[in-house]
């Protein structure tokens, strides 16, 4: 078990780690036979950085940590990112995985926070980890905690319009302790997100809504350490980073193909992915 | 036996929740900007740092609520039940229930007394809907004492709790106090012939058709059944099997209410007869409220009717 107690990781290891939880993913996801692979893989490096790389203050032996940063993973369906994370950080055994999408196992085909230690929310109906996210900045408020609460958010789910209730409120509110990070991989379940219900000019939707918004490329760690930091360093109004990902990223096959939204790779296909990742 | 009249059920939670505010500081409002509806104004101004205004978003409100919960405080969200049950279930199944959080919903404007403002403000179906979430205790009182000795038992409730108020001014059930638990039925009068059930405004419509019963020779037994959800079975069961059946009476549609909830417990224990009074399956229109029950059947008379069926 490689638990870290919340402690960063050297920031050069990241790539390699983002990689080898790539794997993780594929693994989890093929032997269960079903899954969001490629929504897991386009997410995982943001995650890493937040997780490994000294964003998220946390504690796996305190989960419940009042002062513990919350990250909620609004777009759900990518859990097998969020639980790599999670055994990686040491909230459970690694080989815990496996089990996912099992009877019985508490790692769940979308993530619940009661049978899960580090998992902040229950989500899956997507939508609607934004406002969960405003309610933890409030309470924060409340109760003069320093925490910061990030939340993540899937490209397509921001066709729903919950998502811009709460970015209203978190605007009125000041919320600075509250940061967006949407996985922008431009694809959801029955093609582009352009062509079903385009986004654009997102950034300039956030802003007009009353976020600070930034544009990265989501697989560029030093890019995403930049704008995380400079979304911790707000004062004055919620922060958005809008991670330009490629769905499936890392597995040539899975990149090219983006009907996997919702189905695992194949086992005859796995060793092709996991070699393409260098996983061992 | 003439009530006298009291304020609305809405009324007295506010109230009940604004003196709350002063013992319980881990307490937070929610609005959906409509406070002086449903009468969380009196907290709002005693205790505006705590209070909490998403505007029109219904669906925000409660994931906001949700949110707060999960880091350890206990909010209190009212509306229109209508917009919080019916515009925000969603929000409600995997905010609230699906994680057990502890987060208090409260309707107010409930049934068709509201009157006027018609069938997209009437909340007809929520107890039905409130009902079907796991954990969740559904909470339907009658008068201005039962409601805030319903508000003060919800907050000290760990869990989801939907509490049910409506707009009238309703009747004085407990003028000298009344002894609240959440899932205790409170026998308001003894009989043996029938039983009559109810909650909400139908509370004070039961008593009053127990007087006319009595005058025919009927005695008749009231429960108010303010909570659906843990039903009070032992009270039903009694009531099954004590006396020759059982009206319920309710402010709500036929399916999945109060009704309903009696009816699976007696056909389970011990089979009895069972009439209803309540909306039926359809919706009602815009009118004066006395009017609307009257047209829509939710009257003393015909739990008087209902009774007698029962009781030859």
């Amino acid at each position: 078990m490689t638990a870290d107690r919340g402690t960063p990781r050297p920031w050069a290891d990241l790539p390699a780690l983002a990689a080898r939880l790539r794997g993780e993913i594929v693994r989890m996801t093929t032997q269960a036979g079903s899954g969001h692979p490629s929504s897991s893989m386009s997410a995982i490096d943001a995650m890493v950085v937040l997780y490994f790389g000294g964003f998220l203050r946390y504690d796996p032996r305190m989960p419940a940590w009042p002062d513990r940063d919350r990250f909620i993973l609004s777009k759900g369906h990518a859990c097998p990112a969020l639980y790599a994370c999670l055994a990686e950080a040491g909230y459970f055994p690694p080989e815990r995985l496996m089990t996912l999408r099992h009877l019985g196992s508490p790692l769940e085909g979308h993530p619940n926070m009661r049978r899960v230690p580090g998992v902040e929310a229950s989500t899956g109906s997507l939508g609607q980890g934004l406002s969960l996210g405003v309610g933890h900045a409030l309470a924060a408020r409340f109760d003069g905690r320093s925490f910061r609460t990030w939340v993540m958010l899937g490209d397509g789910e921001c066709q729903e319009g919950q998502v811009w209730e709460a970015a209203m409120t978190a605007a009125k509110y000041r919320l600075a302790n509250l940061t967006a990070v949407v996985d922008y991989n431009k694809f959801q379940q029955s093609g582009a997100v352009a062509e079903i219900n385009d986004l654009e000019p997102f950034a300039d939707k956030w802003r007009a809504f009353g976020w600070e918004a930034r544009e990265v490329d989501g697989h560029d760690f030093n890019a995403l350490r930049e704008a995380f930091a400079a979304a911790s360093a707000e004062r004055a109004r919620p922060g958005v980073v809008l991670a330009h990902t490629v769905k499936g990223k890392g597995v040539s096959f899975v990149e090219a193909d983006w009907t996997y939204h919702g189905r695992a790779i194949k086992p005859a296909d796995e060793a092709k992915a996991l070699e393409e990742l260098r996983w061992r | 036996m003439a009530l006298t009249m009291g304020k609305s059920t809405r009324e007295a939670f506010g109230l009940a929740l604004a003196e709350l505010g002063a013992t319980r500081p881990d307490l937070v409002v929610l609005d959906g900007d409509v406070n002086n509806s449903t009468r969380t104004e009196h907290f709002r101004e005693r205790f505006p740092d705590r209070f909490v205004n998403v505007g029109i978003a219904e669906a925000n409100l409660v994931g906001v609520a949700a949110g707060l919960a999960a880091s350890g405080k206990t909010p209190v969200l009212a509306s229109f039940a209508a917009f919080l049950l019916c515009n925000a279930y969603d929000q409600i199944r995997m905010g609230v229930a699906f994680p057990a959080l502890n987060v208090k919903l409260v309707g107010s404007h409930s049934g068709i007394s509201i009157g006027q403002d018609g069938p997209s403000q009437m909340a007809i179906e929520d107890v039905a809907l409130a009902c079907s979430l796991p954990g969740f205790r559904v909470v339907v009182p009658c008068d201005e004492v039962s409601t805030a000795a319903a508000t003060r038992a919800m907050v000290a409730e760990p869990g989801p709790v939907y509490l049910r108020c409506g707009r009238p001014e309703v009747p004085v059930v407990y003028p000298n106090g009344c002894d609240f638990r959440i899932g205790r039925a409170i026998r308001l009068r003894d009989g043996s012939d029938v039983t009559l059930v109810a909650n909400g405004l139908m509370v004070p419509m039961a008593l009053e058709a127990a007087d006319t019963l009595a005058s025919r020779g009927v005695k008749a037994r009231v429960l108010d059944l303010h909570t659906v959800k843990p039903l009070d079975e032992s009270a039903i069961v009694d009531a099954a099997r004590q006396t020759r059946g059982i009206v319920v009476a309710e402010e709500h549609l036929a399916a999945g209410g109060l009704g309903s909830a009696v009816a699976a417990v007696v056909a389970r224990e011990h089979p009895a007869r069972v009439r209803y009074v309540n909306l039926g399956d359809t919706y009602a229109e815009s009118g004066a409220p006395p009017e609307l029950l009257e047209k829509y059947g939710l009257t003393a008379e015909r739990i008087v009717g209902s009774a007698l069926e029962l009781a030859r």
